[in-house]
């Protein structure tokens, strides 16, 4: 079905790597030499001979209308090949997640800053720069709607709350960004009594600033013409078939002409699940019949992927005296931006996962998703439950306050585990170790004091004074995180294993399209393939849509549902070698099984050369969890989750209560896994994810200012470092999920959700500030 | 304007016309078409384009092409010419240093900047004696590689792939 392409230089081939180790092991990355080398190809090092290059035209505007565009300035500049508009896009001219509601390229209006308006294709980048910026657009600019609660028309703390009304009518921030207005979910969670009281309450509103993914390898790819008209794409993405259903959408053509290939891929967190620069340079390449590559720089990459929800959070809880929680009530905004993304999962997340890993007989959640003129929010490494984690475990500190309780007790006390209900209604059907995660917490020794000396202070030797306002604090923080697709979706991945003899010696070829981002799929791949077909050489296809979908690499669900195709792809294939030596040999296939590349039973040690000969063994499947189901809208409940993640952070940080600076001295995390596939791997999970947490509690925010972003760069958008990253002390928990291959649980997601809730709580009993914002700033602890 | 220049990239001599605005990186990755150095921010952020510069350790994205005329050059794949990895990719790859490896030729070109700092003796902010040898210490390693971002936060094992390969046993 594929026509005959022209392969850029460096694209992805099989990659081989180092042979040896099975489930459990600490396998190397079969990518880890060319990545050491920078060999590997991410989709900015792609090129082709005769390529030209892509730019976009973004609007400077939040909300403006388009009255006319003048492509033909830019036209006119020498090495120019074409320049398109949403005029020349051939198919649907709107794209999505979840709802197609936003523009390939500008039709009309457009709501928010950096939304593409213009394409230029042209011989060299600068060229291209330099003829975008002579189309000339005429733009009639609007005020723009920024505040996700006026954009919904809700007064400030609707019903629920006994707070003022602020707005009380559809005012101007409140008109219509899109035609069925500016909603785009409202969840709600009811049970149990609806007008609980309880003898110590607490009421508290949170804010969570808008968070970027910040990978650091930009947004890029190469689009190739083919011959039979389509064309082929090589991108760096996390979910290949989700983008070639919206490519296909928007050039009108049917997905055999539309194939795509993963480029390698720096980092993704969530950042890559929507479209950036894969329609447009499709249609660059099939206007001009040339190669188009597209490459953001740093600034643009911050307009060209959506970001994490900023959140307004209203959270009151209710316990006895005792501790016992009987009620939670809240109200969540998440502000979605100028278009849907994921805004509905996210809200789904978001309130489903919205009290955390406690026990709560009452329950009250509002969670909204809105429509704003602000930057498009959709995924990101948590997707909802990062949000209102701050918000949730901030409250059960200062309950515990209130109750004169040690929060981890407290903790304690309304964990959940295994059998408990979730607010949902669903039994918790897998291990639930909560209690444990904070008790071995506990249980880690302390660092040190800091050393007397200026440069281990908060801000080091430049910015200290002679630490007179030096306080620490120590903080605990849950997270709890659903793994997978939840609320009905239908949730598989497809494998196709190969299991042949070459040169003598029996490799196994695994092709799926579950994208590699830097998480080590590809490793895992490799050691379940061991593990099930006992052979040492597994080799990885290139990833791309000639497979079937393997959907997203999101939810932290790669390991546990491609892992599951592979598994069962290789059972399959196992299956038919087993049937075969049974034949061959004469015994029953169950007195079989594969080891070290020969096919062994009692006595017997059978050689895969001599069962397969010439011939290969190949099976492709489809491979689902089991299934989820959509949630009541008036009441929240129902079967929704597949499985959860949880893990715990305890914080130990420095404060400069004059200067206002932190220093995160340790981070400690416990984490349940189920099963650690790659050990190693999982630790790095926990290492990147706790970093990504400390930066959102300390220092990263995307400022928005009437819609416009103010820190577009590295310099001013600010993730932390090696010097900001703390020693860690980390314990992994394997407690097997019934439920899941290998008794896996996801990871990627659960640490990066309890690591800043952590963060704040400690800076909180550093201080003896509420600290109800994150990130925290120098003059919310100096009061400056 | 252009101008005629000669760069050494990995042992080869490379002579190349280049429009004098043309940052080292960029005459690298798209004139030399070697693309081991990578473009992270383009603004000496990030440290993704770290190469060696007659020895030394370098943004290229903050160099000029034309103001390193006859200079040489080595890039993360040129440490391992012949296919024999160089200790600090080895241990980068034993330490599991990386995970989507974006950054990882720049960390690796750095941590070879740091090792030969060290040896030559360099003090950093971060030295306890400015007046001897400075040690392979946690802190002066994570000190010296600050420029050097990793969003995936391999962190953690940076800062020992970087002793191993200075040969403390960590
Ligand atoms: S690309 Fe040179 S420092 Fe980021
Ligand atoms: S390994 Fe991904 S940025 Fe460092």
């Amino acid at each position: 079905m594929s026509a005959p392409a022209r392969t850029p230089a460096g694209a992805p081939g099989h990659l081989t790597g180092p042979a040896g180790g099975g489930i459990g092991t600490d396998a190397q990355r079969p990518d880890g030499t060319l990545k050491v080398r920078g060999e590997f190809a991410y989709g900015s090092d792609l090129w082709m001979e005769d390529m030209l290059w892509g730019v976009t035209l973004r609007s400077p505007h939040p909300y403006a209308r388009i009255r006319s565009i003048d492509v033909g300035p830019a036209l006119a500049v020498p090495g120019v090949h074409a320049v398109l508009t949403s005029d020349d896009v051939p198919g649907a001219k709107a794209y999505g997640l979840e709802l197609a509601d936003q523009p390939v390229l500008a039709v009309d209006v457009v709501r928010y800053q950096g939304e593409p308006v213009a394409l230029v294709a042209a011989d060299h980048p600068e060229t291209a720069r330099a003829a975008a910026a002579r189309i000339v657009v005429d733009y009639e600019v609007w005020e723009p709607v920024t505040d996700a609660i006026a954009a919904l028309g809700h007064p400030r703390w609707n019903a629920v709350h006994e707070d003022d009304a602020e707005v009380t009518e559809l005012s101007r921030e409140s008109a219509h960004l899109h035609p069925e207005g500016n909603l785009v979910r409202h969840l709600k969670v009811r049970t149990g009594d609806p007008s609980p009281t309880a003898d110590v309450v607490v009421v508290n509103t949170y804010e969570v600033g808008m968070q970027d993914q910040a990978f650091l390898g930009p947004e890029s790819g190469l689009a190739v013409p083919a011959e039979d008209g389509g064309v082929e794409l090589y991108v760096a993405t996390q979910w290949l078939h989700v983008d070639q259903r919206q490519i296909c959408s928007a050039l009108g053509l049917p997905p055999e002409q539309v194939r795509l290939t993963l480029a390698g891929v720096g980092g993704a967190f969530g950042g890559r699940e929507d479209l950036s620069m894969h329609v447009h340079a499709c249609l660059l390449a099939l206007r001009t019949g040339r190669p188009v590559k597209m490459s953001y720089n740093r600034e643009e990459s911050f307009f060209g992927h959506v970001h994490r929800h900023p959140a307004t959070m209203r959270y009151e809880h209710g316990a006895t005296r005792d501790g016992d929680l009987v009620y939670v009530k809240a109200e969540i905004y998440f502000d979605g931006g100028a278009y849907a993304s994921s805004t509905p999962a996210v809200v789904g997340n978001g309130g489903t996962m919205g009290i955390g890993p406690y026990v709560v007989p009452n329950v009250h959640v509002d969670c909204y998703g809105a429509y704003t003129n602000n930057p498009p929010c959709g995924a990101m490494r948590g997707f909802g439950s990062v949000q209102t984690a701050f918000a949730y475990e901030s409250q059960m500190d200062a309950l515990a306050a209130a109750l004169g309780m040690d929060p981890v007790e407290l903790r304690c006390r309304n964990a959940m585990e295994q059998g408990s209900t979730a607010i949902t209604g669903q039994v918790i059907d897998s291990p639930a170790p909560v209690v444990e995660l904070l008790r071995r917490l506990e249980a880690m020794p302390m660092p040190d004091a800091a050393p007397d000396d200026l440069r281990h202070m908060p801000g080091g030797v430049s910015n200290t004074t002679h630490g007179e306002g030096v306080r620490r604090g120590v903080g605990y923080a849950v997270s709890y995180k659903n793994v997978a697709f939840s609320e009905g979706f239908d949730d598989y991945s497809t494998a196709r294993v190969r299991l042949e003899v070459v040169g003598g010696e029996p490799v196994a070829t695994v092709h799926t399209a579950a994208a590699e981002v830097g998480q080590g799929l590809v490793t895992v791949e490799q050691q379940i393939a061991r593990t099930e077909l006992g052979v040492d050489r597994v080799v990885v296809h290139p990833k791309d849509t000639q497979v079937g979908s393997a959907g997203s690499t999101s939810a932290s669900r790669q390991t546990y549902v491609t892992g599951g195709a592979v598994k069962a792809a290789c059972e399959a294939v196992r299956g038919q070698v087993l049937a075969r030596a049974a034949e061959l040999t004469g015994r029953p296939v169950g007195e079989l099984r594969l080891f070290d590349g020969a096919v062994v039973g009692e006595g017997l040690e059978l050689p895969l050369a001599e069962v397969l000969g010439d011939d290969a063994v190949e099976e492709t499947l489809e491979w689902r969890h089991r299934p989820t189901e959509a949630i009541d809208p008036e009441t929240g409940q129902g079967f929704a989750h597949v499985q959860y993640a949880f893990s715990a952070h305890r914080a130990v940080v420095d404060v400069d209560t004059e200067l206002g600076l932190v220093k995160v001295v340790e981070m400690a995390c416990t984490q349940d896994v189920g099963k650690a596939i790659n050990p190693q791997a999982v630790i790095g999970q926990i290492q990147g994810g706790t970093a990504q947490g400390l930066g959102l509690a300390v220092m990263e925010e995307i400022l928005i200012r009437d819609g416009k972003v103010q820190n577009p760069s590295f310099t001013d958008y600010l993730i932390p470092t090696i010097l900001d990253m703390p020693p860690m002390r980390i314990e992994v928990l394997e407690y097997a999920d019934p439920h899941a291959p290998y008794g896996l649980r996801g990871v990627g997601e659960a640490p990066n959700i309890s690591s800043g809730p952590a963060v704040l709580a400690a800076i909180r009993q550093a201080t003896g500030l509420p600290l109800t914002r994150v990130p925290v700033r120098p003059e919310h602890l100096t009061g400056t | 304007m252009d101008a005629d220049i000669t760069l050494t990239v990995d042992g080869a001599q490379q002579r190349l016309t280049v429009d004098t605005r043309t940052t080292l990186l960029d005459a690298l990755r798209e004139r030399i078409g070697n693309t081991s150095p990578k473009k992270g921010c383009d603004h000496g952020q990030c440290g993704a384009c770290t190469v060696l510069l007659d020895g030394d350790r370098a943004l290229s994205c903050l160099a000029l092409a034309v103001a390193h005329d006859g200079a040489e050059i080595t890039t993360a794949d040129g440490l391992a010419a012949d296919g024999e990895l160089h200790p600090v990719q080895q241990a980068f790859l034993e330490r599991d240093a990386f995970q989507c490896g974006y950054c990882t030729p720049g960390q690796v070109c750095s941590a070879v900047g740091v090792l030969d700092e060290v040896r030559r003796g360099w003090p950093s902010h971060a030295s306890q004696d400015l007046t001897a040898d400075p040690e392979l210490s946690h802190d002066e390693v994570a000190e010296r590689m600050s420029g050097n971002l990793c969003r995936c936060g391999a962190y953690a094992n940076i800062v020992p792939a970087v002793r191993q390969a200075g040969g403390v046993q960590a």
